[in-house]
């Protein structure tokens, strides 16, 4: 394999997968597999949640938009929807931190039980990654905004791996955390 | 002194310490042969405050009643002697050594990424000292190296110290999961076009899986460390049973990535033995496919038996039947390898360097190791000798039998590459034999202790149980001969390192690409790669009329 960048997130996302099986495995476990009632979720509003999770979606979109007009050698094209993806982001994480300031203001924290736990353990690692992916989609934006060099190329193709990952493990948490709950 | 240096590149050499440019190159250097040794020094360091620790506690154990050390500090002693010698000792002198040899054995000048490697040497070093500094903060970490919850809470566990613990072990882990992740991209892309994987020499095979079980069980780690982390500083209940929790899923959480830890560490160190038998007995290495791929079997299995850490906690017939079998199976691939190492040393013409004796005693300590290992399998076994010293006993002929032998094999093995000065064999052999003695003294004697019914972690006995008294004076002293060994092998090191450097580039007549390039290398490994044919390249030169067989 030539691209290393991309090999190495490859493998990173790989060793952060089982990261995330580990926080998803606590929350399940204490919800189905003790006697506790989960106290969260019946808190959680899936519906806005999932209009979040849209747009979240979206920006995984954007971005592949923005490697096609790269691949094209378009770099207004690929700054624009690079801009769109960064927003999306944003988007979503204030969902998140609007969502978060909802929940304390119901005296739900972290601190409460074990299901308060889970929740802000296992969505706050994932917002964290989010804008960790936040950060280096910036750094690439910056970097184009002057003449695009080799090196945010091959970086890019790193960073689209890492956020198309951090999109896919939302969804695994959207659905343990908010899905089934309603099943 | 100007704002910039001069990076020295090329034919130079590795830069002295002895100036204060010399220690900025080292402390700034992103050379994988600079961070290697460095890996090595950190893993001496933490090795010698590690050793005074176990010295300390056969101190107080040497006979019952003893009052040497309250029971707190002995509490914090044990503790910090297991994590250290596992995260800080065992861990960067494997990934130091592989840091090192990688690129050289597979014909790169380089890691794959340079400055995660450095990254990771640093972090690593950052969480070894961080949880060294708890001792300046109110107390080290007491709850045992595996640190299951309650005990480790804030309710049970007042101090700093299990914080120190868990923030240290993070950073360590990030730190091997970089190191992992290099092995892995360096192996995939940056071999010389000639070597295909089947090529690769066995130490960098073992390398390349481990590099895999590296990724897939510190996250396991990180996460449970994460969690309780946030259950001591942000009065979360994850595994506090009295507010809903569940100690035992930390325990899960512990042995998911803990039983894959034992063949981190112990798969570099079959590397290192797959290399130094068969260059030290001529012979070609026995059944090279059957060496590789039960590597690949212990890796997959590995992540399917950590149950058996957790017999006695009273899960199910059938959990523990299913975990009793695996546990078993994992036996097969490595009694393979036993085999193996065997075959090769048949027929073969022998040198008994302090290098070769050592895996010679490898061998031999770590089969017993695998049968007390194996021996737990057994649940009811299980049950009986939980949490007595036999399970003490068990872990050091692993580690220290497995492992560290195999380290120090390594050490003798490539010392010449690495500084290019031989250690002195006949203080080798001193070093050699006290320790390999003084190593059985204890340990044996510790599997009896175990059966006796002696639990681990008691900071003393009363002295009128006179057969205990008797087996841990005779434990005592071996660890005391251990100890008069690492004093001659560190004098060892000492006087080697002022001699001057006389080692030829292939001093053992080896086989793999390292021994190609200049003792020590310079800092650009190659200017030209050999071409590679076959599994010893250095062979087909040496003997260009009866070359092995070809490969590509």
């Amino acid at each position: 394999m030539k691209d290393k960048g991309k090999l190495l997130m490859l493998l990173m996302i790989g060793s952060e997968t089982f990261f995330f099986i580990a926080l998803i495995i606590g929350y399940v476990y204490y919800r189905n597999f003790t006697e506790a009632t989960d106290t969260v979720a019946q808190h959680l509003d899936a519906v806005r949640a999932g209009i979040f999770t849209l747009f979240l979606i979206a920006s995984s979109g954007t971005l592949m938009i923005s490697k096609r007009a790269l691949n094209k050698e378009n770099f207004k094209g690929f700054n624009i929807f690079l801009l769109l993806s960064i927003v999306l982001g944003i988007v979503f994480i204030t969902g998140q931190v609007t969502e978060y300031i909802g929940l304390y203001q119901k005296q739900i924290t972290l601190s409460k039980d074990v299901f308060g736990s889970s929740f802000f353990t296992l969505t706050g690692f994932h917002g964290f990654h989010v804008i960790l992916g936040i950060l280096a989609l910036l750094i690439l934006l910056i970097m184009s905004l002057g003449k695009l060099r080799r090196v945010s190329i091959a970086g890019f193709g790193g960073v689209e791996v890492y956020w198309h990952f951090v999109d896919v493990v939302w969804l695994f948490v959207f659905y343990f955390v908010y899905i089934t709950p309603l099943l | 002194m100007s704002l910039f240096i001069n990076i020295q590149e090329g034919e130079d050499q590795l830069p002295e310490v002895t100036s204060d440019k010399g220690r900025l190159l080292w402390i700034s250097s992103v050379d994988h042969k600079q961070l290697g040794i460095m890996y090595l020094w950190l893993a001496l360091f933490f090795f010698i405050i590690g050793g005074l620790e176990a010295m300390l506690i056969r101190a107080q154990l040497a006979v019952g009643d003893n009052d040497l050390i309250s029971p707190e500090f002995y509490n914090q002693l044990f503790t910090m002697h297991g994590t250290t010698m596992i995260f800080l000792v065992l861990m960067p002198a494997l990934i130091g050594l592989a840091t090192y040899l990688i690129p050289l054995m597979i014909g790169a000048n380089e890691m794959a990424f340079p400055r995660l490697n450095a990254f990771s040497f640093w972090m690593t070093c950052l969480g070894g000292f961080l949880m060294y500094f708890s001792f300046f903060a109110g107390g080290a970490p007491d709850a045992g190296w595996f640190n299951y919850a309650p005990l480790s809470e804030s309710n049970y566990s007042s101090t700093q110290g299990v914080d120190y613990y868990l923030v240290g072990l993070i950073l360590t882990g990030m730190g091997s999961i970089g190191a992992g992740l290099n092995f892995v991209t360096t192996i995939l892309t940056l071999r010389s076009p000639d070597i295909k994987l089947n090529m690769l020499p066995l130490f960098a095979w073992m390398i390349f899986i481990n590099g895999f079980l590296i990724l897939a069980a510190f996250p396991l780690l990180n996460a449970g460390l994460f969690m309780m982390l946030i259950d001591r500083q942000f009065d979360a209940h994850f595994f506090i049973p009295s507010s809903g929790g569940s100690a035992i899923l930390w325990q899960h959480f512990f042995w998911s990535f803990g039983h894959p830890e034992v063949y981190i560490l112990a798969l570099p160190a079959f590397g290192i033995i797959s290399e130094v038998i068969p260059v030290f007995s001529r012979n070609k290495i026995f059944g090279y496919k059957f060496v590789a791929a039960s590597t690949v079997a212990i890796a997959l299995l590995a992540f399917g038996v950590w149950v058996h850490h957790m017999f006695a906690v009273g899960m199910t017939n059938t959990v523990n039947g299913f975990f009793a079998a695996s546990s078993m199976l994992i036996g097969i691939p490595t009694g393979v390898k036993v085999i193996n190492w065997i075959g090769t040393l048949y027929k073969g013409s022998i040198r008994m360097t302090v290098s070769m004796m050592f895996a010679v005693a490898f061998l031999i300590d770590f089969t017993i190791g695998g049968l007390s290992g194996a021996s737990f399998a057994i649940v009811p076994i299980d049950w009986q000798l939980t949490d007595t010293y036999y399970v003490v006993a068990h872990i050091h002929y692993v580690f220290l039998g497995g492992t560290a032998f195999g380290i120090f094999a390594g050490i003798y093995y490539w010392f010449p590459k690495i500084s290019g000065r031989f250690l002195s064999e006949k203080l080798g052999k001193w070093h050699l034999w006290l320790f390999v003695i003084g190593f059985n003294f204890t340990f044996l004697v510790q599997h009896v202790l175990g059966i006796l019914g002696m639990p681990r972690r008691i900071y003393t006995y009363p002295s009128r149980f006179g057969s205990w008294e008797i087996f841990n004076m005779i434990s005592t002293l071996g660890a005391v001969m251990m100890f008069v060994a690492i004093a001659v092998f560190l004098w060892n090191l000492f006087i080697t390192l002022k001699k001057p450097r006389t080692a030829p580039k292939n001093p053992w007549e080896a086989w793999t690409l390292e021994w190609a390039t200049n003792s020590p290398p310079d800092l650009k490994n190659f200017e030209e790669v050999p071409r590679v044919h076959s599994r010893r390249p250095l062979w087909d030169l040496a003997n260009p009329d009866n070359p092995d067989k070809r490969l590509n």
